[in-house]
């Protein structure tokens, strides 16, 4: 399904990281590691398009993903460091704006849901600046419960959270790999996800 | 999701009025500045007025220009557009209609009103008006290409000003120009027309310059 060949990215002069092969399956994890400046960010951006690689090429269901451009974007879903949520908006609002600009519009019904079910009850009509850092970061991962895409890629998802909303994107994790989705993620947290393969890249 | 990206910035604009107040009072005091200025000479201020109102139009809409993207890309939702599964162009088009419709709006409505210093007759307020409803949006729309441009860049502000400045000055000329020509009795309609096409090309040209340029920018 993703398949990616040959990667090398270029930041400046130094070469971050090169000869990157692997290839992920529905069901597959894939866990970046690697210290702090390895390049796990800026593979993750190559990964979803964001950044154009110096080398190599990945390719969705056997097509580039330049070529596939908007198309790709529908069946992705990337989370980065930065949260991409906007301060003077509500939690609820911040949600549903965000998920219709990825293509999936959704009921307020259900952004209530979501942001229930991260434990946010309460919190849906406050504007997102009053919410604490851990907090903001579960209303950009209620995303994950509305959308509907295969292939996630996320950045550092578990930072800022506290012990049970790790476990709760931990199951949200394993049952988006259950239903046969793919992950692709970096964390310097320990974190257990169950999964028929899980493949790490070590970036040096 | 065209829609979805206009009201979320007006909802946005609406709950930040300082930044939209600050575009329009600041195109109020230029304007209001020069008749205190220049002195009570009624035929001097009805031959500068339209010159007046257009810099000061071209100005307001500068510095409301740096924050078309800059908040967007500091807090990742600029991240989140770019991997919409919409064209760039059209989540674009959306955010510069939200833009014209934050700060292109109240200076058209508004300028009328301050027409009346210049002692301008009614025709020629008209006239202005007109001009400014079909320029304004050609600012904003060329105004994008250059915020895209300079985001994320140190000192951007001057050098969007740099940039954005001298593609401005053909709607300057022709903006202004309508007023004086229908003022002189040759009829404002050359003018304005000119205008509208600058609008259309604008509308064809300038999203797509401008999802070019983000994309760059984000790299």
């Amino acid at each position: 399904m993703l398949k990616v060949s040959d990667l090398e990215c270029v930041r400046g002069e130094r070469s971050l990281f090169k000869d990157i092969n692997f290839s992920l399956e529905a069901g597959e994890l894939m866990q970046v590691n690697g210290p702090n400046g390895s390049g796990k960010t800026s593979l993750l951006r190559i990964l979803c398009g964001l950044a154009i690689p110096a080398h190599g090429e990945i390719c969705w269901c056997g097509n580039t993903i330049r070529s596939l451009d908007e198309e790709y974007h529908n069946v992705i879903t990337y989370l980065g460091h930065l949260n991409g949520a906007k301060d003077n908006l509500t939690a609820i609002e911040n949600l549903r704006i965000s998920s219709a600009l990825a293509g999936n519009e959704i009921e307020e019904s259900k952004a209530h849901e979501a942001l229930r079910h991260m434990g946010l009850g309460g919190c849906e009509v406050l504007p997102v600046k009053v919410l604490s850092q851990g907090q903001r970061r579960r209303v950009t991962l209620a995303r994950l419960l509305v959308c509907s895409t295969v292939l996630w890629i996320l950045d550092e998802p578990l930072v800022a959270l506290d012990g049970a909303a790790v476990k709760l994107v931990q199951s949200l994790l394993e049952q988006h790999l259950e239903q046969g989705g793919m992950v692709v993620m970096t964390t310097h947290q320990d974190i257990n996800i169950t999964a028929v393969v899980t493949k790490r890249l070590q970036l040096a | 999701m065209f829609l979805w990206v206009i009201q979320r910035d007006l909802l946005l604009a609406m709950r930040q009025r300082a930044d939209v107040l600050t575009t329009l009072f600041f195109f109020i005091i230029v304007v209001s500045l020069f008749p205190l200025g220049v002195g009570p000479e009624i035929n001097m201020l009805r031959a500068m007025a339209p010159g007046v109102m257009w810099v000061a139009a071209l100005l307001a809409s500068m510095l409301s220009l740096e924050r078309m993207f800059s908040s967007d890309y500091l807090d990742g939702t600029l991240e989140q557009m770019l991997l919409s599964p919409q064209p760039l162009s059209l989540v674009v088009l959306g955010k510069v209609l939200a833009h014209w419709l934050v700060t292109g709006v109240p200076l058209v409505l508004i300028a009328p009103v301050l027409g009346i210093q210049f002692n301008l007759p009614m025709d020629a307020l008209l006239v202005l008006t007109a001009s400014l409803l079909l320029g304004t949006p050609v600012l904003s729309l060329i105004g994008a290409i250059g915020a895209a441009l300079t985001l994320g860049l140190r000192g951007g502000g001057v050098l969007v000003s740099l940039l954005v400045l001298p593609l401005y000055i053909p709607v300057l000329i022709f903006g202004a120009g309508a007023v004086e020509a229908s003022s002189v009795g040759l009829g404002a309609s050359t003018h304005l027309s000119l205008l509208g096409a600058f609008l259309l090309a604008s509308l064809v040209f300038a999203p797509w310059a401008t999802a070019a340029a983000l994309r760059i920018s984000m790299e």
